[in-house]
């Protein structure tokens, strides 16, 4: 190789780089490992989670589902793993056909026209909602409700901040859902969206159709996030219910909690919009012999054509992930899919009646739960918290850290995983904890 | 598999009542009233049913239409398309990994946190910066957050800036990143080694320019050389440099972006360190930054205590969150494991042979395709269909002319800067063997380009569909499926 080339070293083709500046000494990295050294080591490394083991009810955006074994093992095959974005359709049929699907299935579930191939995950979908309605009605200021995943809110005005985009918070009510009074107060001509979350933070469903029309009223766009997609299997599709544009976390189809990532954002919109909407977009065509296939388009409002002028920069997606959640819903299947959200309602029902059962136990919203809801303890969290975990329970994420006025509250999430046994477990430690 | 073989959508598979899943029945007694006055749906109409054994044939027909890396030679350029080796898949899969809830207390994923702490060390090493975070989710995600990071530094010394510079060979995620970050794009002219021309640069380099986005090696494959003095220029007006480094792969142990001055770097992880692309993500674009700019680096920031890990949250001039929870974490184990896997010399290693590989590629086309730059060749070289265009051939052609040799084709779309391209990256992953397949094909595809240039036109001949009609697809746009009637 190096005669072809015409030179004597491999060093002679990085004369380009100044030597002043060239490393003269090696990486200070560890290795080389051996397969067998590496996955002792890293072995190790997760056995200092300690989480391993723990009985949890953790909830909050990341949920622990149940994934079907043919979702690992067909997406985890060479030929949808180890290509790229699918440049050359002729030989990318695979991957793009999957996306079709997917697309579908988002709208489907969304009850809206158009869904795109994927967006990183829940909280950035959320901001590049915001950024499409702002370019689709060209009003700067955007309302978010309170009740909207507060690392989602955060996401949103790191995005805006250096665009001139104003976000401002609708409180929430005792039912733990949006303050419909605040909102027609705060709604105006120069609002853009108004941004809710359903179920929203504290496992609440919001009333979307309410929520939409007002919007509406103002000429706004209504936006719903929704962070835990299983939801959309058993409640009315927002598209139904007035909404323009849904949006949020679907980690819940077929993704492991893996830590939080990868997951999957997602987003569809009525098609008035469809040339506002960011990221990929695959559309169905004909070859040169009329066979039906399948071509990312409408590519002209993306980054590599239209450069700064794109409607998003976003250029690398999710999409594994998408393919994970296309092989989890249709292996779910319609009836499927409305059992596993109807067995996650009942599950979460009978744990809210058993635990507040315990006496020192409150449920903090009246308004109706998905799969999670927010308990308020009579005595302090810290306390209660540390009573459960010497039991090896987690029974939830405190809510103080991002609502200060929800001192000694947790939200508990119960998913189809979570047995009988387990929740009757949390309710007698529960008991102890608050004796 | 027979070309012939046509795979239904899934929606037209389905059949009313066929299921592929059991749940256990419900262990709780039932609730009544739950959900009271929330509308309910009553179906969700055309959503498939079908069996499992449908699901498992569907998806693996699918498979069998896409070409990856693990079929063949993929020099799609830019993207650096490695072979992904599988123990990492093994690593990330790890219950004790891939089970771990992100809101559990730091104290009860030590693990993972030490995973995050080790992987930002390590890159800080690699490309010689100060600190890293890892939330950015891709590339593009990373050269937003770096910009944002850019200004928040800016306007902590009194002033945001209005501008950022890019050269004319840029990626377009670039100007893209810059204009969500509230900055109007300058383009810098390459000079004719395709390089960043020194003179347009200090005209364009005022006080009112944020920083300069530069790729390095450029996307042209050619390392800007004089990368000191450009970034003593943008330093001297009180500027920043961000490195684009999609092209990492050229560097790794042979020198350090840090070193050369550059403030601000994103690191593709699905491109140098092998993570797999996955028909288009997840990838992982962690960003490093000097010293200067760390305090304003996405919360949380993960910190050592002892010999335990905490977060920070209490970081007042962070930007905040860029995303949620801690970024692509099954894709920063993958990047982990191969760091560890290749160690120092490892990690030289790949830069030499990405390096070699490309320059053996381009001296053997030399005489084939046209090489608009002659500049010396990084990972990377840039050929173009202008030899072939008197024969009316196109880059699209030959590209589509490769996929009948079981090849993967180049990079088409960019540079912009040279018309026609054919970018091409073969990775260090590749046999000698491999090189010398696409290679002759190369050849074989110049000569039919000269005599018999319908083949080309007309290409590819042995794929499950023939060339697709992509204005039919953006004129009138079926973008899902629909039920008949």
């Amino acid at each position: 190789m190096l005669a072809r080339i015409g030179i004597r070293s491999v060093d002679e083709l990085f004369g380009c780089i100044p030597g002043n500046v060239r490393l003269k000494r090696d990486l200070k990295v560890p290795g080389p490992l051996s397969e067998l050294e590496l996955v002792r080591k890293m072995q190790g490394t997760a056995a200092k989670n300690a989480a391993n083991g723990v009985l949890s009810f953790l909830g909050g955006g990341a949920y622990d589902h149940f994934i079907p074994t043919v979702v690992d093992y067909l997406s985890q095959r060479g030929e949808f793993v180890s290509p790229y974005t699918p440049y050359q359709p002729e030989v990318s049929q695979g991957t793009l056909q999957a996306i079709f699907e997917y697309q579908t299935l988002v709208c489907q579930l969304t009850g809206l026209d158009v869904a795109n191939a994927s967006l990183y995950e829940g909280a950035t979908a959320a901001a590049e909602a915001v950024l499409m309605a702002q370019r689709v009605k060209d009003r700067n200021r955007v309302l978010l409700a309170r009740t909207l995943h507060p690392q989602y809110r955060e996401t949103i005005r790191t995005y805006i901040k250096n665009l001139g985009i104003e976000a401002v918070e609708v409180p929430f009510t005792n039912a733990g859902t949006l303050d419909p009074g605040a909102l027609s107060r705060l709604l105006n001509d120069a609002t853009c969206a108004v941004v809710v979350q359903s179920p929203n933070v504290f496992g609440v469903c919001e009333d979307l159709k309410s929520v939409s029309d007002a919007a509406h009223g103002k000429g706004a766009l209504a936006v719903a996030v929704i962070a835990e997609a299983l939801s959309l299997g058993l409640l009315e599709a927002p598209g139904s219910l007035g909404v323009d544009v849904a949006c949020g976390e679907a980690q819940s189809f077929g993704l492991p909690l893996g830590f939080g990532g990868p997951y999957l954002g997602f987003m569809a919109s009525r098609k008035d919009y469809v040339r506002q909407l960011p990221g990929r977009l695959c559309g169905e065509t004909t070859d040169v012999e009329g066979q039906r296939g399948f071509v990312l388009t409408l590519s002209t409002r993306e980054q590599h054509i239209r450069r700064e002028r794109a409607t998003s920069n976003i250029c690398t997606n999710q999409a594994l992930c998408a393919l994970r959640a296309t092989i989890f819903l249709e292996t779910m299947g319609k009836e499927g899919l409305r059992e596993l959200a109807w067995q996650n309602v009942q599950k979460a029902a009978y744990a809210a009646d058993a635990l507040e059962a315990v006496r020192g136990v409150r449920k903090k919203f009246s308004g109706p739960v998905f799969n999670e809801f927010v308990l308020e303890f009579s005595k302090p969290w810290p306390a209660v918290d540390a009573a459960l975990r010497a039991k090896g329970i987690l029974a939830g994420l405190p809510l103080a850290p991002d609502y200060p006025e929800l001192r000694n509250s947790a939200l508990v999430c119960v998913t189809e995983l979570r047995t009988k046994g387990e929740i009757d477990r949390l309710a007698q430690a529960l008991k102890e904890a608050l004796r | 598999m027979i070309k012939q073989i046509r795979e239904p959508l899934i929606f037209e598979l389905s059949a009313k009542g066929k299921r592929a899943v059991r749940l256990p029945a419900l262990d709780v007694p039932e609730t009544k009233g739950v959900l009271a006055g929330v509308p309910a749906r009553r179906d969700i109409p055309g959503f498939p049913e079908v069996s499992e054994t449908e699901v498992a044939r569907h998806f693996t027909r699918l498979s069998q239409k896409n070409y990856c890396v693990d079929l063949g030679f993929y020099p799609l350029g830019s993207c650096t398309m490695k072979y992904n080796p599988k123990v990492n898949e093994r690593i990330s899969g790890l219950p004790g990994f891939a089970g771990t809830h992100p809101n559990a207390p730091a104290d009860l994923v030590q693990g993972n946190l030490e995973v995050l702490a080790t992987l930002e060390k390590l890159l800080g090493e690699i490309a010689g910066m100060d600190a890293f975070t890892l939330q950015p989710a891709a590339g593009a995600h990373g050269e937003l957050t770096g910009m944002m990071l850019i200004r928040a530094a800016l306007e902590a010394r009194g002033k945001a800036r209005k501008y950022v510079l890019i050269p004319d060979s840029a990626h377009g995620t670039n100007p893209s990143s810059a204009h969500i970050c509230g900055y109007a794009v300058k383009e810098i002219k390459s000079n004719e080694t395709g390089t960043i021309d020194l003179d347009s640069l200090a005209q364009a380099m005022t006080d009112e320019v944020a920083a300069l986005m530069v790729t390095n090696p450029n996307t042209l494959g050619v390392f800007e050389s004089d990368i000191c003095r450009i970034a003593k220029l943008v330093h001297d007006k009180g500027g920043f440099v961000y490195m684009d480094g999609a092209n990492m792969n050229a560097l790794t142990g042979i020198v350090r972006p840090g070193d050369m001055g550059v403030d601000v770097i994103h690191i593709n992880l699905h491109k140098t360190f092998s993570t797999p692309h996955g028909g288009g993500g997840p990838g992982s674009g962690p960003v490093g930054v000097k010293r200067e700019i760390d305090p304003f680096l996405p919360t949380p920031r993960i910190v050592a205590k002892g010999d335990r890990y905490e977060l920070d949250f209490d970081r007042p001039q962070s930007i905040g969150r860029v995303r949620s929870f801690y970024g692509q974490f099954g894709v920063i184990l993958r990047a982990l494991s191969y760091i560890l896997t290749l160690g120092p010399s490892g990690l030289r290693e790949v830069a030499e042979t990405a390096v070699l590989n490309a320059n053996y590629i381009r001296k053997s086309l030399e005489g084939d395709y046209h090489l608009k730059y002659t500049t010396p060749s990084m990972h990377e070289c840039v050929f173009s269909d202008k030899s072939q265009k008197a024969s009316g051939v196109t880059n699209l052609d030959i590209s589509k002319r490769l996929i009948d040799f079981g090849l993967h084709p180049p990079t088409m779309s960019f540079p912009l800067i040279v018309h026609g391209a054919l970018m091409i990256e073969p990775t260090e992953t590749e046999s000698l063997r491999d090189l010398d397949l696409f290679i002759d094909a190369m050849k074989k595809i110049a000569a039919e380009a000269r005599e018999n240039p319908d083949l080309l036109r007309s290409a590819p001949h042995v794929t499950y569909v023939r060339r697709l009609d992509e204005v039919k697809a953006a004129k009138t746009p079926v973008l899902r499926w629909e039920e008949k009637g």
